[in-house]
């Protein structure tokens, strides 16, 4: 439960003061029965943090544990009842504070309740979604080389996950509007009689979540565009995003379409019109041809693109920056992108993780404000 | 393993510590909410060793709301008498309504003080994935309420949840067409949060600032 404080201040002003910090960086991260890790102490203060071992030596691990300190299920979307270590006496944790700044973030599960996701904050218990308040995390990892091939899901996925770091709300709108949908879809689905007026309070409920999510989606579009257009001509190929909707987005608009789709989602089965079915359509600039065409190398060159624009636009929206989960990322690039792409991100000084199995692919990682850690086992050891 | 193994071995041989009246004492009060085992055992010694000062007027107490305990048939508040305290109270202004989901919101909205009128528990908040519809909820009581007349302001108070903020809407239009002001807590409320766990403080401000139901 929030405590009200923090939430006074949340409602004043839309960029909480205890984002802006000057310096967003995780510290003394800590996994406690996690995947493989039995318990790892981290002491990460550092802005490049490159983590490099065997596959299966509990790496991406780590990275998913970050990923766990924003709301959402993580970087693989996995289950939280999966992710306990399986000869551990179930259940987990883990835990991070903030550089610069007096927090103490933490989630996890209980054994007696494996399902149950926890959140403290300050050691006070708190919403999932209001870990968008204090950190903003965003990833890049080998199962998004697909990105551009497989279904909306994952571009909108990709797409939310920027958004949020700049629109802190859109994760409680995005979970609101879920769960009003499902309520809809259950009663649309009853046999027997149903009051209408329920389904309108439930479609009120959608109209006004989803009207707030495309809201803060178109935002963050165009706001990226800004910044695409602005990056300093690279290796990466520019990218140029539009969104693709099946539905209105405006509030009003988008409670009517729901209304007069009663009989036809019931029908389907489901909502059809709505936020929850955005697509992400993503364009090679210099060719104008659709990212699914592009060679592999250009696609992740885009996604890199799209990373290092959203990460302008969040240090100039909100003074801040943000967390960067880079999975396997330099294996795919050839050793001049790898260059450009550290070079890039010493820039932007946000904090950086990195994976790879061999350290050689870090060797033009700036030595200044970098630490290395190898893993084994699930045991973490720094090396420099 | 080893540690299993003694665990089987040593709990059969461990001296029970207190009889058996008293440890179902002890499992009672563990099951109440904000105490565990720990607090429950503190609990207990603390009940047996002041008996004349703690535990007996503990159990008169006890025994005098067990005795007369009952849910108001006018607003679903529990107490020991029906219509309940605040239903027969004179000082409070029959003309404002305030429409709860739970005795818990009832009870942490009257401790700030701030709201004279009635109040009407629903028992719950539509859920459509747990099967609770506006005939499992007390609508139909609280329609019959505004419909009989001589009620000026309904304020929807529910919880700032999904569920919460779905019933209100859908309260809202069941209500529309009678002579009544709608008006729901202001801002400042979590979202997602629940009234019972708000301090008086901010109770009183949401109160103060209600604000008509759009
Ligand atoms: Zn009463």
């Amino acid at each position: 439960m929030p405590t009200i404080r923090a939430l006074s201040i949340l409602r004043a002003n839309p960029f909480p003061r205890r984002y802006s910090g000057a310096r967003m960086a995780l510290s003394n991260l800590s996994l406690s029965q996690f995947r493989n890790h039995e318990a790892s102490r981290i002491a990460a203060g550092a802005r490049f943090n490159v983590i490099w071992g065997d596959n299966g030596a509990g790496k991406t691990n780590i990275l998913e544990a970050i990923s766990l300190l924003a709301p959402g299920r993580g970087m693989r979307r996995a289950s939280i009842d999966q992710m306990a270590r399986q000869q551990g006496p179930g259940g987990f944790a883990i835990s991070a504070s903030l550089a610069g700044e007096e927090l103490k973030i933490g989630t996890g599960t209980n054994a007696d309740a494996p399902s149950r996701r926890l959140v403290r904050v300050n050691g006070a218990a708190a919403a999932a979604t209001s870990l968008a308040d204090w950190l903003a995390v965003v990833w890049l990892t080998p199962a998004m080389d697909r990105l551009f091939l497989e279904g909306a899901g994952g571009r909108r996925r990709f797409f939310d996950r920027l958004v949020l770091a700049l629109h802190p709300a859109h994760a409680r709108h995005a979970a609101r509007y879920e769960a009003a949908m499902r309520e809809r879809n259950r009663l649309l689905g009853e046999t027997r009689a149903v009051d209408p007026g329920w389904i309108d309070a439930l479609e009120a409920r959608m109209a006004e979540h989803g009207g707030a999510m495309a809201e803060a989606r178109a935002d963050t579009l165009e706001a990226l565009e800004v910044q695409i257009d602005a990056l300093a001509d690279g290796p990466f190929a520019q990218p140029t995003l539009a969104l693709e909707r099946k539905g209105p987005a405006e509030t009003d608009a988008l409670a009517a379409a729901l209304r007069s789709g009663r009989a036809r989602d019931r029908a389907a089965g489901r909502a059809l019109a709505g936020p929850h079915r955005d697509d992400l359509i993503v364009t090679m600039r210099q060719k104008g041809q659709p990212a699914a065409l592009c060679s592999t190398g250009e696609q992740k060159a885009m996604l890199i693109a799209i990373i290092l624009a959203h990460a302008d636009l969040v240090a100039a929206r909100r003074g801040s920056r943000l967390i960067l989960l880079l999975d396997e990322i330099a294996a795919h690039l050839d050793p001049a992108r790898r260059a450009a792409l550290y070079e890039q991100l010493a820039d932007r000084s946000g904090q950086v993780w990195m994976t790879g199995t061999d350290a050689a692919l870090f060797e033009a990682v700036p030595t200044a404000g970098r630490a290395d850690w190898s893993v084994s086992g699930g045991v973490v050891t720094p090396t420099g | 393993m080893t540690f299993l193994l003694q665990a089987v071995i040593l709990l059969p041989k461990a001296q029970a510590m207190a009889s058996q009246e008293i440890e179902d004492l002890a499992t009672a009060l563990a099951r109440l909410p904000g105490l565990g085992p720990r607090s429950a055992r503190r609990a207990v010694l603390y009940l047996l060793k002041k008996r004349e000062t703690a535990f007996t007027p503990l159990v008169d107490a006890m025994e005098r709301v067990r005795a007369n305990l009952s849910t108001c048939d006018l607003c679903g508040n529990v107490d020991t008498q029906s219509p309940c305290g605040i239903c027969t109270d004179p000082r409070r202004d029959p003309r404002s309504l305030c429409v709860v989901e739970e005795v818990s919101d009832l009870w942490a909205l009257d401790r700030s003080r701030l709201f004279v009128g009635r109040y009407h528990v629903l028992g719950g908040r539509l859920s459509a994935l747990d099967g609770i519809g506006p005939e499992d909820l007390g609508v139909a009581s609280l329609v019959a309420r505004v419909a009989a007349g001589g009620i000026d302001e309904v304020v929807l108070a529910m919880n700032a949840t999904l569920e919460g903020q779905t019933t209100a809407h859908y309260l809202a239009e069941r209500l529309e067409g009678y002579p009544v002001r709608l008006t729901q807590l202001a801002q400042g409320l979590p979202m997602g949060g629940e009234l019972d766990y708000l301090d008086e403080g901010t109770l009183a401000q949401a109160l103060r600032a209600r604000k008509p139901m759009v």
